[in-house]
């Protein structure tokens, strides 16, 4: 194989994107044709309907124009239910933060006592079967019905999402840390806590960051679902209620935005695994 | 003030001094306190006059400092009547025992009163410091107002029905003293139905409501089953949220639907689809969206519910006069309250609008307000919700109508604002020429050929 150069793959990378937004541009570009209705009623309607059409899909310019007016002033707080783009993806990132935190407390600690004994393991893997596979999502209602909040359902929501990935994989790092360190460390008699944090933390770390990894990913997938649902505030009740107006151009800008921050959380944790990997 | 409990060792029973001991007797000391409350009161108003007056406090106190405290308030005086407000609040009102509240609403023109009371300043008026909230759909208004992050909220009228019997959800008293709006629903089919406009062609159609426990349902149902269609059997029914109405009529999800504005508009505007008729033309007059509270918040708060429907009232006797129409559609219209193009408001409240067929109709009274809760609108929803087969067993009308349908309330409070009241609770009315008597509700279910009972 032949070594390409360092700028093959943006150079390539950007040519998709000119054929993608060329593509977009010229797909959605529409000549408005003669005005068909007479000039009253077509004050009354929008311009595609006063053609005889129906409205149509916005095009990357509008979209851009959009974006750009969105970025130059993030942070507007025009009342209760209309605040900058920045704010909302604040919301949502401060309560995605929040249930992975909490999520992480509880199923590190569990899913170390999981891996380390069998016994706990069998016992509670048919729990662990049955809710893994819920949609978070459908936990909202309950969620709703019991806390009586919305804003710790949206939370408790992230919680129930990021935890068993967590749980899974962290068991199974600390039940697959191969058995020649662990009676190393028992020929020492080093103590088992010890032993836990020294010996079996370092190695399944990487695993336990995978999982947190896994969760972070989709704790953000669900937090835009859980917002819409609820409303108040965040980016999945900005895109809700865009959607309420019909705005194409809005929603767009929001799903950008939301692909840029979750590649971003994406980013910070795969940097911390590369952080606590290992070679053997 | 509370009185004194007489069996307290340190308190002094108002023979020669009073319970506070500061004061000769207690005459003068309820005298005194009584001023007390009454300052706070005319502050309270003052305050609310002057935060309308002056939205950023910054130029509100370089006012003051440049002309000083008393030419200000003379100047203030001179354009608003500061004085008599004070009265007006003085004698309705005890001190509010909560002044910030928060008030849920769905973005659709039905809560009319309920958004542009802020906007247009009836709740500071009041006293009351409201956050409105925009809320995704009705059964999280239901969730949210039962969880009490909404003192108020507004609610589709079958709802406190609902939730005080227990259809759907718990039990809970709930009650409505204000009816939103009447009128203003349609029903709108997708462009490629234009030729279809007779009821019995809609075999198989799919057709989206915004709740099951609406008026929309019930008017949908009510209209299929005259033209002889069974809703449950040869049309699909589906609950749909409003926003997601046009979406599904564009994606051809849907033929149609039955749906509150400005969602009918919006459909024309965006050349989806056509209002083949008005709601009116089922039923003049009929309730649609509902002004609700529990039981609780009425009675346990007593001053600020009076004061708080009293704001919505007021805002709703505006919104009844065909001239504020326009400035109310350009109020509510931006992106904090219902987000739509101004037009497509400004269309649905004043009646001039394209219905997506290419004429210019106008009807004023496509949507009106009038706020008073006739206990019979709350017997003709339950005789429909026992129609259908949302509540088993015998029901109570009249009983849980005048539980639920505050009229006595509203009828008074009506009056301190200046509104016409109906003098009977209970009036008689048709639904597509079909008379109704509230008296006789099992009769009226008993007549209808389609039904689940």
């Amino acid at each position: 194989m032949k070594p390409t150069s360092f700028w093959a793959a943006p150079i390539l990378s950007l040519l998709f994107f000119a054929a993608f937004v060329g593509v977009w541009h010229f797909s959605t570009q529409q000549t408005l044709g003669e005005v068909t209705v007479d000039p009253e009623y077509a004050a009354l309607i929008g311009a595609q309907a006063a053609t005889g059409g129906q409205s149509a899909m916005p095009g990357p310019l509008d979209v851009g124009a959009k974006l750009w007016e969105h970025i130059r002033d993030p942070f507007y707080d025009r009342g209760t239910n209309d605040k900058g783009i920045g704010t909302q993806l604040i919301y949502s990132i401060g309560r995605v933060l929040i249930g992975f935190a909490l999520a992480a407390l509880v199923a590190i600690p569990l899913g170390f006592v999981i891996g380390m004994s069998p016994l706990i393991y069998k016992a509670l893997d048919p729990f662990i079967q049955v809710l893994k596979p819920i949609s978070p999502l459908a936990w909202m209602p309950l969620a709703l019905y019991t806390i009586k909040d919305s804003n710790i359902s949206a939370v408790f929501v992230i919680f129930i999402c990021s935890l068993w990935p967590m749980l899974v994989n962290t068991a199974f790092g600390v039940a697959s840390v191969r058995k020649d360190w662990l009676n190393v460390a028992r020929t020492l008699e080093v103590s088992s806590l010890r032993t836990a944090f020294q010996v079996i933390l370092p190695a399944a770390a990487p695993t336990i960051m995978t999982g947190m990894r896994i969760s972070v990913g989709i704790a953000w997938l669900v937090i835009v679902a859980a917002e819409m649902l609820v409303g108040g505030t965040g980016i999945g009740y900005f895109v809700w209620n865009e959607w309420n107006n019909l705005s194409i151009t809005n929603i767009i800008t929001a799903i950008l935005l939301i692909g840029l921050v979750g590649m971003m959380l994406d980013t910070l944790l795969a940097q911390l695994a590369r952080a606590v990997t290992y070679k053997e | 003030m509370s009185l004194p409990n007489p069996f307290d060792p340190d308190v002094k029973l108002h023979r020669g001094g009073c319970s506070c001991g500061h004061h000769r007797n207690q005459a003068e000391h309820d005298q005194a306190h009584a001023q007390d409350q009454r300052q706070q009161q005319d502050r309270l108003v003052e305050g609310a006059v002057m935060r309308a007056l002056f939205p950023r406090d910054a130029e509100r106190r370089r006012f003051l400092k440049t002309v000083g405290t008393g030419t200000a308030l003379a100047a203030i005086s001179s354009i608003f009547p500061l004085g008599l407000a004070k009265e007006v609040f003085a004698e309705t009102n005890g001190p509010l025992e909560k002044t910030k509240l928060s008030v849920g609403f769905i973005p659709i023109t039905c809560a009319t009163p309920i958004i542009m009371a802020h906007p247009l300043g009836y709740y500071s008026k009041y006293g009351l410091d409201v956050e409105v909230v925009k809320t995704a759909g009705w059964a999280v208004v239901r969730d949210k107002s039962l969880a009490k992050e909404y003192d108020a909220a507004h609610m589709l009228s079958p709802m406190p029905l609902a939730i005080t019997i227990g259809a759907g959800s718990n039990p809970i008293p709930w009650t409505m003293p204000a009816v939103e709006n009447i009128n203003g629903q349609a029903i709108t089919l997708a462009m490629k139905h234009k030729d279809k406009r007779d009821p019995a062609d809609w075999k198989g159609f799919k057709f989206a409501v915004p709740f099951d426990y609406s008026m929309h349902n019930y008017l949908l149902r009510y209209y299929l089953a005259e033209h002889g269609l069974d809703p449950d059997r040869d049309v699909q029914i589906r609950a749909v949220p409003p926003p997601e109405m046009v979406a599904n009529l564009r994606a051809d999800n849907i033929d149609g639907f039955l749906a509150p504005d400005p969602v009918n508009q919006r459909a024309v505007y965006d050349g989806v689809g056509f209002i083949h008729l008005l709601s009116k033309e089922i039923w003049d007059g009929h309730p649609c969206c509902a002004f609700a509270a529990s039981r609780e918040f009425v009675t346990g708060m007593p001053n600020t519910y009076q004061a708080l429907l009293k704001a919505i009232l007021d805002a709703t006797a505006y919104a009844r006069k065909a001239e504020n129409r326009k400035e109310i559609a350009a109020a509510i219209a931006p992106a904090n309250y219902l987000n739509q193009p101004v037009t497509v408001v400004e269309q649905v409240l004043t009646g001039t609008f394209a219905d997506g067929l290419g004429n210019i109709v106008q009807d004023p009274e496509r949507i009106d307000f009038d706020p008073f809760p006739y206990e019979s609108f709350a017997i003709w929803i339950l005789t429909q919700m026992k129609r259908w087969g949302q509540i088993d067993g015998d029901v109570d009308y009249a009983k849980v109508a005048s539980e639920v349908f505050l009229a006595t309330d509203a009828a008074r409070l009506m009056k301190e604002v200046g509104m016409e009241v109906p003098t009977d609770p209970v009036m008689a009315f048709s639904v597509m020429g079909k008379p109704f008597d509230p008296s006789e509700p099992a009769a009226y279910i008993e007549s209808f050929p389609i039904r689940r009972t």
